[in-house]
């Protein structure tokens, strides 16, 4: 089951706190609805605010990824360049 | 779509890794190509802006019936000319903007944010009676209590910019607004048990100025706007597609009614990735019904657009005796200008970046100022945080009597580490910079009297996103590439070099082309070091498409199967021995047949690009300071950086030279200085100093190259990472020269004497 | 509006006339009323050298003279520096070097080098770069500008040799 940190000091509003869950989920866009039916509004929050790390890789809008067993997926601030 | 690609091509390149005369250099070097100043349409009036002279004001009233009055005048605004929109995120530029906050700084309403606040706009028909409207148009003030000093701004009783702003981020949401928009926190581990452990300790409090991205070309464009309301802007921008999205967003109007075309634009460095003149010049001409051109003056362009954050930067590091870090924590408080939204959350993530720390934390303010709303400034927040973790490196390595580079060494993060930010590092080629620095001859050359040496290292993300990229193979075998990035570095020569290479194409055969919103699917915007990655991905893509597609139509024309087919040195080769008396089909042959084959040959290609690789730098810089005069010379700098491979070498240099030169002119001469009032007292190219040519030697740098897998040819971004170090390079030179640790920048030559007079 | 006077100057050789307010300086004449927009504004105040031309031999900053007193002088400006469609060697040693990379400060940068090493065929790198002190650029850090200019002052004094 791939294991969710999320590295952000704003998601913890949502989620009362907790920053570390296991998500039974087999892609990016799984996971975000599993996250925001335990935690409502973390999942529209991610969407619009985070990017997802997935085994050290930056994906932004990437519903379609496919999460393995043992990822490793960090939701991390959007960041913008210059 | 984005597909993970096959190992990056390394061998046998025959363009990636060269130096050709980049397609776009004649017109550059003989004042043709056109910027967003240069452009013009027939029957084009004169936009202008009124702007408010207070840092902070309630406007009572606008009075502009004179200046319609005013023969010539064709057009003349106000914030009632826009519609009122609802606070909103929208995700534009590179991270979500605030439509309404995006609003109200291009044209206030009810009240004026700083000095230099847009409060109106006229259209005429020349520019001295433009001036003259502007002169007839009475604005009422209300004038309030200002406050720009970022700690000031954040003291309770300091007086408040937005009544409805309260503090993001706080466990007890506050009853009171604030200026504090938001408070981030990154923590790992124990802090005080890491301090606990620490035989070491240092501690710093660092100060930073506002300074601006500085770019030569102040901003420009020019809009249309038909009684069809069908609209078309020019303008000098980093983003075609960014500026259609917030004109109609601002504007209220249909994106898909605004055509943007991107003139060429001199200079960004991401202080173009917001809109200002745009809306205000579609609005001018919707009422005029003429087009109307705006360009900013050198004195606007620093009173009324973002300069990057002033900040304080609080750092305390502990650390065993061999050098290992056990704690760190790092205290960020940066300006947003007037409406929230400064860096300081990309500050946070990157300030421990380079090091792999067990305890930490990172606490970020983004603090709303009585000053010109801040903008993306090339690694935005990462420079600032990185002065004072770096700064605080250096003492930490005296302290322990330590190398600065086996400190760094010691400590650094690496394949399979996790990053501060969160995400395990693959593919980074932080180690490696290190070694090249420590390696070169500039680490060990000698130093005289008054002269020091200083070391520091910097990170960044760099981001992918989405790109779209067209290629089309002409009747003659040559090949277009249309992409929607506005080259601001060279990039057009390198997606020409990449198509070049997939289709065996020498680069003369490739011509690139920046498309406008019209006429290329979707593109983010250049910024964040993304073009040559991302949008070198779909020309990779598109380009190896057309090659799945000549091999077709080869093995149709030799009647043999698809597999028999290969594309070498631009041309199809059959590979079935039998058929050998065919000779090789060129892509020009293949061309010329292409109506019998399936058409007219081309493809495009829409991606997300994912997994951009980040980057490190690691810098080295010498000084001399005049004891006399306070004054720091920059004697040698050598910039090593990790950019996974360099597809057109002498851009990448540039780029890491042009980084450490605006890197330098931060650490010493570079800032926004107000008066008592909060106007800036330096508007101009005269006070606001920025590095000219006689005050810098060669800046040398060494490009390591650690692929990233993610990339057809292992690009990384590269833009933005060498202006991290320098700040920091620059300050620890100066103390090994002076003997004396300097915190506040910029380390003017007044700022020096002093401490050389006390010392 | 203020009436406009007529002026007559030469400009890359050829003789030119334009209308002028008494305000206007000779980059807004040049670029508004020639169409020769080569010559930039960075600054308007003369401290970034985006509009350097030559004046009489001299090489000042454009937006820092009036329209006016250009009567009866003959500009260089750089739409006038390449011989039809060959590029003067100090334009080739700038793309050769990469010396260029958004290219808004490059016209003037080329002008004022032209004036260099018309004055001194044989600057060194620290007169090189004071000499270019005026001219900002912001991409570059200089580096390959330098390169650019001392390459190309090499290869004009073997061409005379």
């Amino acid at each position: 089951m791939p294991h969710v940190v999320a590295a952000c000091s704003t998601c913890r509003q949502f989620t009362d706190g907790l920053v570390e869950f296991d998500v039974e989920a087999d892609s990016v866009r799984r996971m975000i609805g599993e996250l925001d039916r335990r935690f409502p509004g973390l999942g529209e929050h991610i969407e619009r605010r985070m990017a997802i790390a997935i085994d050290g890789e930056i994906h932004q809008d990437a519903h379609g990824a496919r999460l393995a067993a043992d990822s490793e997926v960090y939701l991390i601030p959007r960041i913008g360049g210059g | 779509m984005s597909e993970v690609m096959d190992r990056p091509q390394t061998l046998n390149l025959k363009v990636v890794g060269t130096r050709p005369i980049r397609p776009d250099g004649a017109d550059k070097v003989t004042g043709k190509a056109t910027f967003g100043a240069d452009f013009s349409m027939p029957g084009m009036l004169v936009g202008k802006i009124k702007r408010s002279p207070h840092a902070h004001a309630r406007i009572v009233s606008i009075d502009t019936k004179k200046a319609l009055a005013l023969a010539g005048v064709k057009a003349v605004i106000t914030a009632a000319d826009f519609p009122d929109l609802a606070s909103e995120e929208y995700e534009a530029g590179e991270s979500a903007a605030n439509l309404r906050d995006l609003a109200l700084n291009c044209m206030a309403r009810g009240k004026v944010l700083y000095d230099g606040h847009a409060v109106a706009a006229v259209a005429a028909t020349s520019s001295s009676i433009a001036d003259a409207a502007l002169a007839l148009i009475t604005v009422t003030y209300d004038v309030l209590p200002h406050v720009i000093d970022v700690e000031a701004a954040m003291e309770a009783g300091a007086p408040v910019l937005h009544a409805h702003l309260f503090t993001e981020g706080l466990e007890t949401k506050p009853d009171r607004p604030s200026n504090i928009a938001k408070r981030n926190e990154l923590m790992r581990g124990d802090l005080e048990a890491g301090f606990a452990q620490a035989e070491v300790t240092v501690e710093g409090r660092y100060t930073t100025a506002a300074v601006h991205q500085g770019y030569i070309e102040p901003h420009a464009c020019v809009a249309a706007f038909a009684p069809d309301g069908q609209c078309q802007v020019w303008s000098s921008s980093q983003g075609q597609f960014m500026v259609r999205t917030y004109c109609a967003k601002i504007l209220g109007l249909e994106a898909s009614n605004i055509r943007v075309t991107p003139t060429e634009i001199g200079g960004g460095f991401g202080g173009k990735t917001t809109v200002y003149l745009e809306p205000l010049a579609l609005a001018l001409s919707r009422q005029s019904g003429a087009p109307v051109k705006m360009v900013m003056t050198r004195e606007e362009v620093f009173r009324a657009t973002g300069p990057t954050s002033g900040a304080v930067i609080e750092v305390k590091l502990g650390a065993k005796r061999d050098g290992a870090i056990t704690a760190a924590r790092v205290v960020l408080k940066y300006q947003a200008g007037a409406f929230p939204g400064s860096p300081v959350g990309a500050g946070s993530m990157t300030a421990l970046a380079c090091y792999d720390v067990p305890n930490f934390s990172v606490t970020g303010f983004d603090v709303v100022t009585n000053s010109p709303k801040v903008a993306a400034y090339r690694a935005p927040g990462a420079p600032i945080s990185a002065f004072g973790v770096e700064s605080a490196m250096d003492d930490l390595a005296r302290e322990l009597g330590m190398d600065p580079i086996a400190l760094r060494r010691k400590n650094a993060v690496r394949d399979g580490v996790k990053a501060a930010y969160g995400p395990t590092f693959r593919n980074i080629g932080y180690l490696e910079t290190l070694e090249a620095i420590a390696d070169h001859p500039h680490y060990k050359a000698p130093l005289g009297p008054n002269q020091g040496r200083g070391v520091a290292v910097g990170f960044w993300f760099n981001v992918g996103g989405e790109s779209t990229a067209a290629v089309q193979v002409g009747e003659d075998g040559s090949a277009v590439v249309v992409t929607g990035n506005p080259d601001i570095g060279g990039s057009r020569a390198s997606m020409a070099m990449m198509a070049a290479e997939v289709l065996g194409l020498p680069i003369e055969k490739v011509r690139p082309i920046v498309a406008d919103t019209a006429s290329i699917g979707f593109s983010m915007l250049t910024g964040g070091s993304r073009t040559t990655f991302a949008t070198g991905m779909a020309v990779t893509q598109a380009a190896q498409k057309i090659v799945v597609d000549l091999k077709r139509r080869a093995a149709q024309i030799w009647d043999v199967p698809v597999e028999q087919v290969d594309w070498i040195n631009g041309a199809a080769v059959c590979l079935d021995a039998a058929k050998a008396d065919k000779g090789d089909l060129t892509l020009a042959a293949l061309a010329a047949q292409s109506a019998r084959t399936g058409g007219p040959i081309g493809a495009q290609v829409s991606l997300t690009a994912q997994g951009a690789g980040p980057g490190f730098g690691a810098h080295i810089c010498d000084v001399e300071v005049d004891p006399e005069t306070g004054h720091v010379t920059i004697l040698r700098y050598t910039a090593a950086q990790d950019v996974g491979r360099a597809i057109h070498p002498a851009y990448v240099e540039g780029q890491i030279q042009g980084g450490v030169a605006q890197g330098i002119g931060w650490a010493l001469n570079e800032e926004y200085v107000f008066d008592s009032e909060g106007r800036m007292e330096n508007a101009g190219f005269l006070d606001y100093r920025v590095p000219v040519a006689s005050d810098l030697p060669m800046i040398e740098p060494i490009i390591v190259e650690v692929a990233n897998p993610r990339h057809p040819f292992g690009a990384k971004g590269v833009g933005e990472v060498p202006i991290v170090p320098p700040l920091a390079a620059v300050a620890n030179a100066v103390r090994a020269a002076i003997g004396v640790r300097m915190t506040d920048l910029p380390l003017s030559p007044p700022k020096i004497r002093a401490v050389i007079d006390a010392r | 509006m203020t009436s406009r006077r007529h002026i007559s100057a030469t400009v890359n050789g050829d003789p030119v006339e334009f209308l002028s307010e008494a305000g206007t300086t000779l980059l807004d004449a040049l670029r508004d009323e020639l169409g020769l927009t080569g010559s930039k504004e960075g600054c308007g105040s003369g401290d970034c050298g985006a509009c350097s031309v030559i004046v009489d031999g001299r090489l000042i900053c454009s937006c820092l003279m009036l329209a006016a007193e250009a009567e009866g002088r003959r500009i260089e400006t750089i739409e006038g520096m390449a011989d039809g469609s060959t590029l003067h060697p100090l334009q080739r040693k700038f793309l050769e070097h990469a010396a260029l990379q958004c290219g808004f400060c490059t016209p003037g940068l080329l002008v004022a080098a032209k004036a260099l090493l018309d004055a001194n065929p044989d600057p060194s790198e620290s007169e090189t770069r004071y000499w270019l002190a005026g001219n900002l650029c912001r991409c570059t850090g200089y580096d390959k500008v330098i390169r650019a200019v001392m390459d190309a002052a090499a290869e004009l004094r073997q061409a005379r040799v």
